[in-house]
């Protein structure tokens, strides 16, 4: 199954991320936004950080959670690849991501992302389909 | 309206409460409706508070919630603040150098200078800034944004007087920044950052109005000018992603239902609002005290290519515009004064001649207002005007806009051959990679030059001179 398709629009990128459950869907998001800041398949899995975030709803959620990630990297120049999430509720989220900070003799790195937006984000619990738009 | 202005109802929507207004041409409209961008505007009219219109400059496109190139100015009294309206990069904005050299004495050392300036003046994805701030001196930057950097020995005492604000908004409030912000903006200080960030050395093409021009400093064509482009890097990101998502909470606290999410907002007199106003304003310093590092490094290494001494180069700072900020200020609506919180998310401020709030040594021609095009094409130096405090809340356009997605750019062009062809018209660029030069092609932008032209003869701005660049340094 696909994990995620990209979103092209004039100014910016976004994607849709599907799984077989919501919080499959907020990993592949995730996994997604780093594959548009880097290519993933030169990132190693050797460091790994706790995430834990909390939102008032799941829409909330998945912009605090992408916006944490994209932190962990601005500060850290950390390349995380994978994300396994621990606990998942529409208003918590709880994650071990795995990755390899950026070492440009190895790495490329693509596209900068300033943040997730609110934009055209959805979460739809059904399909378990998440879609978000980056300002890049 | 009339061959530049488009109004949208207040009933196009249900729930506007004021009509639109587009400065635009016909030719340009098109691509308007071909985006959502007038659907933005009407969304923008939702907000309480919003006075006269929801205006839209002549490089407006689709943004998020908020259009780019929109404005917005809410009451105090009974309006809202929304961080959507000012954008991620909190104070992105452009800052011009004027020297003393001409492009024939430039020129032969271009590459050398280009070099040089790509040396001196961190940018692209993953550099690393030059600047150690000792712990907790983040948050002096966060107030005195460019008058700290002058403090340390980078740059002059009066380029404070010439850049927007003074460089230091009152207000400015480090409490209410996240130890986030502060821990992506602490090491980022003096760093140019990526996408569309550049410097520019550049040579006036053509002089529109030679006596303001020559009170900016611009005395000829051939003279060489530097441009620095760049914003309030991760900390303003993080600033805005902060209070964006405090304050989706905060508004059924409020009552306030909109159409969409990214146009977040929460009562300016709120403790939401105020302390946004006061985070904002602290990466609207820091952007300043950003652009005043590398203006330094820019300096120095003009001098050192150039064989010059700084007296001797000029390098006076122009002057320093922000086109992402909110402001509270004065402006007459119906023939009344009223104070007003004006969000400019990709319009710059451009204020008469004769207005309290721009420099004493422009009092008399009006403020400067710097409209950046792509790299291969033109970029100009305008003026605020009468007409902008009249119609458009004292604001113009801020720059071109793409008409191609970075994908789009990369599949249909090559960076060798943009590169190349850059090269052979005489322009040298430096970039992280042939695929940045690709994404930043001329092609992937609208002509600056068709924005301007609205812009200057709507009135809400006016020309006053057109460059051209020869050496580009690529975030």
């Amino acid at each position: 199954m696909k994990r995620f398709q990209l979103i092209e629009h004039t100014a910016d990128t976004g994607l849709v991320a599907y799984g077989s459950s919501l919080a499959e869907a907020f990993a592949n998001a995730a996994y997604g936004l780093f594959s548009i800041i880097t290519e993933l398949n030169k990132v190693r899995e050797v460091e790994s950080r706790s995430v834990a975030v909390s939102a008032g709803d799941a829409e909330s959620l998945l912009f605090e959670w992408l916006n944490h990630l994209i932190y962990i990297f601005d500060v850290e120049h950390l390349l995380l690849k994978r994300f396994d999430i621990t606990e998942f509720t529409g208003h918590n989220l709880k994650a071990t991501c795995r990755g390899e900070t950026y070492n440009p003799s190895r790495h490329h790195l693509k596209l900068g992302v300033k943040s997730a937006t609110y934009h055209m984000l959805k979460v739809d619990g059904e399909k378990n389909r998440v879609q978000v738009i980056f300002d890049v | 309206m009339d061959d530049y202005r488009w109004r949208i109802p207040k009933s196009y929507k249900t729930g506007m409460r004021v009509d639109g207004l587009m400065f635009s041409s016909k030719e340009m409209l098109n691509e308007i409706l071909e985006e959502q961008a007038l659907e933005q505007v009407a969304n923008v009219a939702f907000l309480p508070g919003i006075m006269g219109y929801s205006l839209a400059m002549p490089d407006i496109h689709w943004g998020y919630g908020f259009p780019i190139g929109g404005v917005a100015a809410m009451r105090i009294s009974d309006g809202v603040v929304s961080p959507g309206g000012v954008g991620f990069d909190i104070n992105c904005g452009v800052r011009l150098l004027r020297t003393n050299l001409l492009e024939s004495e430039v020129r032969p050392r271009i590459k050398e200078l280009v070099d040089a300036l790509y040396k001196s003046v961190p940018s692209g994805l993953g550099s690393k800034g030059k600047i150690r701030l000792r712990h907790q001196e983040i948050d002096e930057v966060l107030v005195k944004g460019p008058r700290w950097a002058v403090e340390k020995g980078y740059g002059r005492p009066d380029d404070l007087e010439t850049t927007e604000e003074g460089g230091e908004m009152a207000g400015a409030d480090p409490a209410c920044v996240s130890r986030k912000a502060k821990e992506r903006g602490t090491p980022q200080l003096g760093t140019l950052g990526s996408g569309n960030h550049f410097l520019e050395v550049a040579v006036i093409d053509q002089i529109h109005d030679k006596t303001i021009a020559k009170g900016m400093g611009i005395d000829q064509i051939g003279q060489v000018i530097l441009l620095v482009h760049c914003g309030s890097r991760g900390l303003g990101h993080q600033i805005a992603g902060d209070y964006i998502g405090q304050m989706v909470t905060a508004m059924k606290k409020y009552n306030l239902d909109l159409p969409d999410r990214q146009l977040a907002c929460a009562p300016i007199g709120s403790r939401e609002g105020q302390d946004y106003l006061a985070a904002m304003r602290c990466a609207a310093n820091y952007a300043w005290a950003n652009r005043q590092c590398i203006a330094h490094w820019v300096r120095e290494s003009f001098c050192q290519v150039m064989g010059r001494r700084e007296k001797d180069a000029g390098l006076e700072l122009i002057y320093d515009v922000a086109h992402n900020i909110a402001k509270i200020e004065k402006h007459q609506v119906d023939g009344k004064q009223e104070k007003l919180c004006v969000h400019r998310k990709g319009a710059t401020r451009a204020f008469p001649a004769g207005h309290p709030d721009i420099p004493r040594k422009y009092a008399s021609i009006g403020q400067p207002v710097f409209i950046p095009g792509d790299m291969g094409r033109f970029s100009y130096i305008l003026v605020g005007t009468e007409q902008a405090m009249k119609e458009s809340f004292g604001s113009t356009c801020h720059g071109a806009g793409r008409v191609k997605s970075r994908a789009a750019a990369k599949r249909q062009l090559r960076g060798e051959e943009v590169l190349k062809d850059l090269e052979s018209r005489g322009i040298t660029i430096r970039a992280d990679s042939l695929k940045n030069i690709a994404e930043e092609a001329p092609q992937a932008y609208k002509d600056v030059s068709t924005v301007v032209d609205v812009a200057h003869n709507a009135g809400i701005s006016r020309i006053i001179a057109r460059t051209r660049p020869i050496g580009v340094i690529k975030g």
